[in-house]
C-alpha cells in the first residue's frame, strides 16, 4: 500500500500535542527538552486542563516556554519559579501549577526557594531537567556536573578537591516532610518517555488531590555542552549519569522508596 | 490475513536532523536525506516506507515533534 494511501486524518495515531505553538523550539539539535516539553502538553491536554493549567519558567534553556505553550506561562527571575509558584497556588488554589527548572536553576541558584517551598509541603508539580551543566550560557560547571566531566569552567575536569561533589539534589528533597512524590526518568529511549509521560500525569494527580509537592527529575543530555552527536551524548549519559543518578522512583505516596545507601 | 502498515509525515522545514528517529526505529525505515532544509539541517524521511508499522517511537523520541504517525489495515 502506498503512503499517500495510508496518511489520511481518519488513520492519525500520533502527532503533535495541539496545545503547543507552531514556533519552533529554540533547544539545539536532538536536545532531551523539547521532548519533555512536548511530554508536559500531551500530559494536560489527555487530561483536559489546559484552561486551569499555570506554568511557571524560570532563567535557563526553559525560559522561552511561554513560546511554545498555548497555555499560560509566568517568567520568574533566576531560581525563583517556586517561590513565583508558592504565591500563584496561594492565590489561585484550583488551578495546577507546575514548575520547569534546569539543574543549574534549581539545584543552584534556587536552591533556598526549591528546599523551603517542598518543606511547606507547596501543592505544586516540580519538573527538573537534570544535564550536568549549565547549557544556555555556555556550557559552565554546574552543581551536578559529574567527578572529572569537563567543562568551560573546569576544563580538566571536575576535581572534587576544590570544587565541590555532584550535588544529587533529588533524595535530598525526598527526605522533607511536605513532599510526596519524587521520581527520577530519562527521555533517551521511547520506553523511558512512556514512563515519564505516566509519571507526570501522578504528579498533576496528586496535585488535583493536594497531597504536597511532586518532583519529576529528568536525568537529560546536552550534546552541545558536552560536546557530542545527540546519540554519543544518550550514549555517555547512559554510561555515566545513570551511575550517579539512577532511574527510579524515589519517593511515592509520601514514602520513601529508593535505598539511599545502595551500591551504585 | 489483515496487516498493519503505517506511515509517517515529517514536517521538513522545522526538522533539525538529530537523527534520534533514525536510530530509534526498529524496522529501519527512516533515514536522512541528502537535501537540507531552509536552516541547513539534513532532514529525516521514509527511506524504506514499506516497513513502518506505525509504532509511532520515532514521533516519541522527536525532540522537535516534527513526526505526525499513521496506521492502517491492509491485504483485507
Amino acid at each position: 500500500m502506498d503512503p499517500k494511501d495510508i496518511i489520511k486524518p481518519e488513520n492519525l495515531v500520533y502527532r503533535k500535542s495541539r496545545l503547543m505553538s507552531d514556533n519552533v523550539f529554540n533547544f539545539c539539535p536532538g536536545c532531551g527538552h523539547g521532548v519533555v516539553v512536548r511530554t508536559i502538553a500531551e500530559v494536560i491536554e489527555e487530561m483536559g486542563i489546559e484552561h486551569d493549567v499555570i506554568g511557571i519558567s524560570p532563567v535557563g534553556c526553559s525560559v522561552f516556554l511561554y513560546d511554545f505553550y498555548k497555555f499560560d506561562v509566568v517568567e520568574a527571575a533566576h531560581g525563583r519559579a517556586c517561590a513565583v509558584a508558592t504565591g500563584i497556588k496561594r492565590i489561585q488554589p484550583d488551578k495546577y501549577v507546575f514548575t520547569y527548572q534546569g539543574d543549574g536553576d534549581l539545584a543552584a541558584i534556587g536552591t533556598g526557594e526549591t528546599m523551603h517551598a517542598c518543606n511547606r509541603g507547596e501543592n505544586i508539580v516540580i519538573v527538573f531537567i537534570n544535564n550536568g551543566i549549565y547549557g544556555m550560557t555556555g556550557g559552565q560547571m554546574a552543581p551536578t556536573t559529574l567527578e572529572g566531566m569537563k567543562t568551560t569552567t573546569c576544563p580538566r575536569g571536575r576535581d572534587v578537591r576544590t570544587m565541590g561533589y555532584p550535588l544529587n539534589i533529588t533524595p535530598l528533597l525526598a527526605q522533607l516532610d511536605g513532599v510526596y512524590y519524587v521520581t527520577r526518568h530519562s527521555v533517551h529511549t521511547p520506553a523511558n518517555v512512556r514512563k515519564l509521560k505516566k509519571a507526570l500525569r501522578q504528579a498533576f494527580e496528586n496535585q488535583r488531590d493536594r497531597k504536597g509537592t511532586s518532583i519529576v527529575e529528568v536525568v537529560s543530555n546536552c550534546n552541545s555542552g558536552w560536546g557530542m552527536s545527540p546519540k554519543a551524548a544518550n550514549d555517555w549519559m547512559v554510561e555515566n549519569m545513570f551511575r550517579k543518578y539512577p532511574l527510579g522512583d524515589i519517593k511515592v505516596d509520601g514514602k520513601l522508596v529508593m535505598d539511599m545507601n545502595a551500591k551504585r | 490475513m489483515a496487516k498493519i502498515q503505517g506511515a509517517v509525515t515529517i514536517d521538513n522545514d522545522r526538522c533539525k536532523g538529530c537523527e534520534l528517529c533514525v536510530n530509534t526505529c526498529l524496522q529501519h525505515v527512516l533515514g536522512m536525506s541528502a537535501k537540507v532544509n531552509g536552516k541547513g539541517y539534513h532532514y529525516a524521511y521514509m527511506e524504506n516506507p514499506g516497513a513502518c508499522t506505525g509504532c509511532t517511537n520515532c514521533a516519541v523520541i522527536c525532540p522537535d515533534g516534527v513526526i505526525s504517525v499513521y496506521r492502517a489495515k491492509v491485504g483485507e
